[in-house]
């Protein structure tokens, strides 16, 4: 009989990895049920000065990209060379969710790594981040300037991720806005 | 055309190797000579074929074909034409091809290799590597066509990762992928096995070889990705248990493992079910990994986009696998019984031990591994799992491991004890002792507890491996190259543990700002900010600082950390100058430029850091330098005779 145990062993990881796979993020399928809803409203510290708020708000009638991130978040360090040539396209200004972090080592990171982000909202204790749906980072939101979400990518955002995914979006949405 | 081309040749290695699995297995199943015989040309073919369609997709990188989508982006004309073929296998479906590619490789070696063993033994493991090609084959042309064409062509392409720019990249996948798809033979010999439903000590001297050189190449592998990671990332670490590190080092501590008892199974005709066990596991452990690594269930650094029906695919093809092998395996393995008992203090023990305590490491590993799926799963949230968990949990399994390690090589098989090795040993732990603590509290400063115990081990398991070569230098006796190889990996695996022993407890880091001329202090070592210029590569541009590097007044080094700006994506790499000196790694990171003339570096100073992958390299290169042992070639040169006696002579690890 022990002679069965890999066997059952290996059924139950199959069974894990269909719901893992499952509920897996689906890049190309519609990932989050916040698109086409309004995002949610913050006002949260900014990082860099805990008396300054950051809000969303004050960013209505532009395109933006809202992304999660953490100095904690292995796949964000990837990511990032690719964020600063985003920002430094000047295509879209990067609104940064620094999630679940430490301020100090926030700051350090970006001071070593170049700061790709217009402005950092704070959110040490994850709570913004539940009203966006965020279930890991990065995680990157393109928003309208009619404050809809059109898109959600999830992962570090690729060369080729933004040539197909971002930049037809954008470019669709402001000759269509005329901005 | 070329495109097209190599399209075609993909489809008709996949008919050549549903046929060289359908002859393999059901040739010596029905016992048809013909189908049999026709399993080698099928191998050959499909060799052919699959070669083909790699040279066209280098071809197309080479030739900067921009309508060919993969080649678009991950290629570009600006790109140095060492970068455009390494770019073949620089994302999801080239290096799937590269897989494919590695795998025909090994069939035709296995091909040759079992070409004096039995007929339908031969033909079955053939057969079994047959059926796993398919599985790829099928999983690239339907999911993952890397010769899918543009209309219209692209201008130009997008580039490959600045990241990925580097010699480390060009090397590290295909060194790690040939260990991995080294351990499909394994699979595939064991798989053969459970279908004859006999397995002698013969097969484990045949399956010894293989197992033992896909573990050096896995060893390479890993090796040369944590060199690449230390240093092209700028983190300052070498491991960190990131998904896809995890999914190579699963299959590496199951091929460990393996090759253990497979030296029990091979001496002592002991373990044979659980030698089977760990061949099939080694393998299927690959193939899970490619499943968290391609299916988007893990996020990951290294993680490939995922796109619907990947995961699907590659799901099907694990149950289909590895279900078919543990199924066979249930029903076969009751009949392998063990030749002979042993006593508790006897090698067998140790290695069993030893085995046991591998496997655990994995089981950790893996734990670790699904812990966020099983979590999302059971809809907990998101739950992250980092090196606060596989730190503790891998050195609870390790520690004894490398305990029982100078131990081990030296209990005699069968009725157990030291005999007279038991004084030499005690010396030897108290010699190791000695040079431990001395360099814990000597040498360096502030050790822990950890340090010293772990220091004293490295340094014991290496003085203790040398017991046995010097022993038989002095009665002139000459050394086989297997025990020779066991004691170059068991001195490896030494050097590699007093390294990281050293910069896990003794690593200096700070962050600081400087302008020029100004010095700051870290690790016993001044650092001194003397100037910066801008540099011009082939296809980018950046900053280099000069900085000079001195200790107690005397100059060491030069250092130039450089900051590079690639021009096709505007992506910006920072480039870490890296020095030895005396076994530390100085380490200076360029940072930001914070204005007036001032900019951040980052300093590390790491003691020994180079030797863990020195120590890891010797751990493959022994590996490599056993299974040039005489009695594999001897193993060839006889004509099949599957119960035939051992030769005689020759102790092994």
């Amino acid at each position: 009989m022990r002679y069965f145990a890999p066997l059952a062993v290996f059924a139950v990881i199959v069974v894990i990895f269909a719901f893992g796979l499952h509920q897996a993020p689906r890049k190309d399928l519609v990932p989050s049920p916040l698109i086409g809803k309004p995002a949610p409203s913050f006002t949260l510290p900014s990082l860099a000065d805990p008396q300054t708020p950051v809000s969303n708000a004050a960013l209505r009638g532009h395109w933006y990209l809202l992304n999660v991130w953490g100095t904690w978040c292995v796949s964000c360090r990837i990511e990032s060379p690719e964020l600063l040539a985003i920002a430094h396209t000047g295509v879209v200004p990067v609104i940064g969710l620094d999630w679940k972090d430490r301020r100090s080592a926030a700051i350090r990171y970006l001071q070593q790594r170049g700061n790709p982000y217009q402005q950092i909202a704070f959110d040490p204790g994850g709570l913004e981040a539940i009203h966006w749906g965020v279930y890991g980072a990065p995680e990157t939101f393109i928003v309208n300037p009619q404050g809809i979400i059109v898109y959600k990518y999830i992962g570090p955002i690729t060369p080729g991720a933004w040539a197909r995914d971002f930049l037809p979006r954008l470019r669709a949405g402001q000759a269509v806005s005329g901005s | 055309m070329i495109p097209e081309l190599g399209q075609f040749a993909l489809i008709l290695a996949l008919l050549l190797a549903v046929l060289q699995a359908f002859f393999g297995i059901a040739g010596p199943a029905l016992g048809r000579e013909r189908w049999t015989a026709a399993v080698v040309p099928a191998v050959a073919g499909q060799f052919v074929m699959v070669s083909t369609a790699m040279g066209c997709l280098m071809a197309a990188f080479i030739g900067n074909d921009f309508s060919v989508r993969y080649v678009a982006e991950n290629s570009n004309s600006a790109l140095p034409l060492f970068y455009r073929i390494a770019g073949v296998w620089g994302a999801h479906s080239g290096s799937l091809l590269l897989w494919i590619f590695l795998l025909a490789c090994w069939t035709v070696a296995a091909a040759i290799g079992t070409a004096r063993l039995p007929r339908n033994f031969a033909a079955r493991v053939l057969g079994v590597l047959g059926t796993i090609s398919i599985g790829f084959l099928l999983y690239t042309l339907i999911t993952s066509n890397p010769f899918v064409r543009l209309d219209p062509p692209w201008a130009d392409g997008l580039g490959l990762n600045p990241i990925l720019q580097d010699p480390g990249l060009a090397v590290h996948p295909p060194v790690l992928y040939t260990g991995y798809v080294g351990l499909a033979v394994a699979f595939a010999f064991a798989g053969a096995a459970l279908l004859e439903g006999r397995l002698d000590r013969e097969w484990a001297r045949w399956t010894r070889p293989w197992a033992t050189s896909a573990w050096a190449f896995l060893t390479c592998g890993i090796t040369l990705g944590s060199w690449w990671a230390y240093y092209t990332l700028g983190w300052g670490g070498f491991w960190f248990w990131d998904p896809v590190e995890n999914a190579s080092f699963m299959p590496w501590l199951m091929g460990t493992a393996l090759i253990h008892s497979l030296a029990v199974t091979e001496k002592r005709g002991l373990f044979k079910s659980w030698t089977l066990l760990l061949a099939v596991l080694g393998f299927s452990l690959s193939l899970i990994g490619t499943f968290l690594v391609r299916s988007g269930v893990l996020i990951s650094v290294h993680s490939f986009v995922a796109s619907p029906g990947r995961g699907e695919f590659i799901l099907t093809f694990l149950v289909i696998m590895i279900g078919a092998a543990l199924a066979l395996y249930a029903w076969r393995a009751p009949q392998m019984q063990s030749e002979a008992g042993f006593e508790l203090s006897a090698r067998e023990s140790f290695l069993l031990f030893n085995n046991i305590l591998l496997v655990t490491a994995c089981g950790t590993v893996f734990a670790g591994e699904m812990a966020p799926i099983i979590s999302l799963a059971l809809h907990l949230g998101k739950l992250s799992v980092g090196p606060p968990y596989f730190n503790p949990t891998f050195l609870v399994s390790m520690l004894p491991l490398l305990a029982l390690l100078p131990l081990g090589i030296h209990a005699r098989w069968k009725r157990g004890g030291l005999g007279e090795r038991g004084r030499t040993l005690l010396i030897t732990l108290a010699a190791a002792a000695l040079i431990g603590c001395a360099v814990a509290f000597g040498v360096f400063t502030g050790a822990g507890i950890l340090s010293p115990v772990s220091m004293t081990l490295g340094a014991w398991i290496i003085l203790a491996s040398l017991i046995d070569p010097i022993d038989r230098l002095r009665r002139r006796i000459a050394v086989p190259r297997a025990v020779l190889g066991m004691t170059v990996a068991h001195i490896g695996l030494g050097v590699f543990v007093i390294a990281m022993t050293a910069v896990q407890g003794f690593t200096a880091e700070q962050d600081v700002a400087l302008t020029r001329g100004m010095s700051a202090r870290d690790g016993g070592y001044t650092f001194q900010f003397e100037r910066i210029k801008p540099v011009h590569g082939p296809n980018y541009g950046g900053a280099e600082a000069k900085i000079l590097v001195t200790r107690n007044g005397h100059p060491v080094t030069v250092m130039y950390p450089q900051k590079r700006t690639y021009w096709v994506q505007h992506m910006v790499t920072t480039h870490s100058a890296i020095d030895l000196n005396g076994g530390s790694n100085i380490l200076v990171a360029l940072g930001q430029d914070l204005g007036d003339g001032r900019w951040s570096f980052r300093l590390q100073v790491r003691p020994l850091v180079l030797y863990i992958w020195i120590g890891a390299l010797i751990m493959a290169a022994g590996g490599l330098l056993a299974i040039t042992d005489r009695r594999y070639r001897l193993a060839e040169a006889r004509e099949a005779a599957p119960d035939g006696p051992l030769p005689a002579g020759g102790s092994s690890p």
